[in-house]
């Protein structure tokens, strides 16, 4: 399976129909208010990452037609978005959505075992989503925090200086509904060239 | 080695309070209004004595992109600030953007008055989720503070600045296509000319800039255009973010003056390669778009634009990647042609079919499997993407394969006769 994110095809199956929160759709004035009159159009990214938190991490037809609704774009106008960036994703994903780095800086410091610790405690392969719906699994390309690799990113949050061990740790709190620590594992503050 | 006081970045690895008070307490924000009251024309000539080159990767003078905007044009004017940090191996505006924001955003003001721009969007890739959030908490404290909105600093000049997060594109790193993306389209670079200066964002002039090259400028200002074009070597002036990453004791981003030996730089701040320096095998100086030196040139190299396009690389935007002796170069360079087939925008053939292409080619040639003359046709590929797209994207995915090829054939000869071996005994 792909990463959801790279999915092209808009989901039908959910019959669920799309409607603001109240709190976000005060947010979504705000956010349209940052750009000059008439060009709403430039606030369809921060829209589509709003309807796509308050729809648990993933975009259905629904929440995309009320996103082109509510800046009166044609539908097609903002597929194309969705479809391009790869942070919106286009199927369900787990609680945990667990994206781990891949390019060869992370991978240079042994980012390939830090896959197969996750496919152990997570039970997914790349791609697939736990039967708890705790985690999802993908690899992505490049997420700019090189000097603190090999990095994961769980969410929204970055996990960085990982190994093994920690990273184990780390997937087992998470299983178990936890408090972790975001940013570096091992202790060390930002990129600063301790010994870590 | 970088004085201490000639530091720019004072709290780059976020030891001290990122908020309005760390900020005051390094000078930045005091008496900001002093340098506005010299005037726009002043700020521009300032910046162009300095020398400053852009951060971002290709190094075009900070200043004469300011003077290339329109003096009086009745249009509104936009400063773009590039915070779409993708290129791998490099991590340094992160730094910047959840350590020392107000830094960026007293440097945003600045350039933006200097450009007669009354509004100014910080472009912030959509993965630094948190690092958005300091800077969103640093540009309200600066809006209650006053120094900025109208009146800015209480200068007499409105000036706002909003944040604007993206949504995990590579491709919107380049200045066009940032702009496609601001104004809510998928990200695909525009044809130039017509050139931002001229019809940038809404069609109206806009300079785009890198994090680092705006975050610099107050502090060129106020210490002056000498002191920073006395640092580091003519025509590469100044200090610079490094991030070292890779094959190193202690990885880092560190500040230090341009054209630093490229082994001083790893020694001194990196704990050096990991089973020492002749356990080296090669560098990628400045991200990944540019191409390898093996450790023969690594050891002599100075790093800076001019000194690494001397040795046909580049400065980039200074991500150092260090590989030692225990990497499989090949496979290491093939993922980053997969990144680069990952992240094309798909608008030019060249780049679009080009980066697959070559991203296939280069996965059989990790263990062997491509005739000889393979080689030499992928290098030959490589050069009819180069300069055949729209934007960079299709340059910077041949350039890493045309070092490989230039520096390791051997090693990719080695592998297609031992593949051509086993399958004859088998």
């Amino acid at each position: 399976m792909k990463h959801p994110g790279m999915i092209n095809i808009v989901s039908d199956t959910s019959n669920e129909i799309f409607e603001w929160s109240e709190r976000n759709f005060s947010k979504v004035k705000i956010v349209i208010e940052k750009y000059p009159a008439g060009k709403q159009q430039s606030a369809v990214i921060p829209i589509l990452d709003l309807a796509q938190r308050q729809n648990n991490g993933w975009l259905n037809r629904s929440a995309i037609e009320k996103v082109s609704e509510t800046l009166s774009m044609s539908f097609i106008r903002v597929m194309e978005v969705v479809s391009f960036y790869s942070m919106f994703n286009l199927e369900p994903v787990g609680k945990n959505f667990i994206q781990i780095c891949r390019t060869t800086p992370c991978w240079l410091r042994g980012s390939n075992k830090l896959l197969d610790v996750v496919k152990e405690v997570t039970g997914c392969n790349l791609g697939e989503t736990s039967e708890d719906k705790k985690f999802t699994l993908v690899e992505v390309e490049c997420l700019g925090a090189c000097c603190n690799s090999p990095m994961v990113q769980i969410n929204d949050d970055y996990y960085e200086d990982l190994n093994e061990d920690n990273f184990r740790k780390v997937l087992l709190k998470l299983k178990n509904n936890e408090n972790i620590n975001k940013g570096s594992q091992s202790g060390r503050r930002g990129s600063s060239p301790e010994k870590n | 080695m970088l004085k201490e006081e000639d530091k720019i970045f004072k709290n780059l690895y976020g030891k001290e309070d990122w908020g309005l008070k760390g900020a005051y307490k390094r000078g930045i924000w005091s008496n900001t209004n002093a340098i506005l009251a010299r005037g726009n024309d002043y700020i521009i000539e300032e910046i162009k004595k300095s020398e400053l080159r852009g951060r971002g990767g290709a190094g075009f003078p900070t200043g004469l992109k300011w003077s290339f905007m329109p003096k009086n044009s009745g249009k509104p004017h936009y400063l773009v600030v590039n915070a779409d940090e993708s290129e791998p191996g490099t991590c340094k505006d992160r730094e910047i953007l959840r350590n020392d924001p107000h830094l960026l955003l007293e440097g945003c003001l600045v350039s933006g008055f200097a450009m007669h721009a009354h509004n100014c969007y910080i472009y912030i890739r959509g993965e630094y989720y948190n690092e958005a959030l300091n800077l969103q908490k640093a540009i309200d404290e600066a809006y209650e503070a006053k120094l900025l909105g109208k009146d800015a600093c209480g200068s007499g000049w409105d000036f706002n600045i909003y944040l604007h997060r993206g949504a995990g594109a590579y491709i919107c790193g380049e200045e066009t296509a940032l702009l496609e993306s601001l104004e809510g389209k998928k990200g695909q670079p525009r044809l130039k000319p017509p050139f931002p200066a001229e019809s940038g964002l809404y069609g109206f002039p806009t300079t785009v800039n890198n994090v680092e090259s705006i975050a610099v400028a107050p502090t060129i200002l106020r210490k002056g255009a000498k002191w920073f074009a006395n640092l580091g070597n003519p025509k590469n002036t100044g200090t610079k973010i490094f991030s070292i990453s890779g094959h190193v004791n202690n990885p880092c981003n560190v500040e230090e003056e341009m054209g630093i030996p490229l082994k001083e730089l790893i020694e001194t701040h990196a704990g050096g390669v990991i089973g020492g320096w002749d356990n080296l095998l090669a560098i990628i100086p400045g991200g990944a778009s540019v191409p390898l030196i093996p450790k023969s040139i690594c050891d002599t190299v100075k790093m800076d634009f001019d000194n690494l396009l001397k040795v046909q690389s580049g400065l980039g935007t200074a991500a150092v990647i260090v590989m030692n002796k225990s990497t499989d170069i090949i496979e290491s360079i093939t993922r980053l042609s997969n990144f680069y087939k990952h992240e094309s925008c798909g608008q030019c053939t060249p780049c679009r079919e080009g980066t697959g292409w070559m991203y296939r080619i280069m996965k059989k040639m990790i263990d062997g499997s491509v005739q000889l003359e393979d080689i030499d046709k992928l290098d030959d590929v490589t050069r009819q993407i180069e300069g055949h797209t729209i934007c960079a994207l299709g340059d910077a995915a041949a350039w890493p394969i045309q070092g490989l090829i230039r520096h390791f054939k051997p090693e990719i000869e080695r592998r297609i006769a031992e593949f051509n071996k086993k399958k004859e005994v088998a």
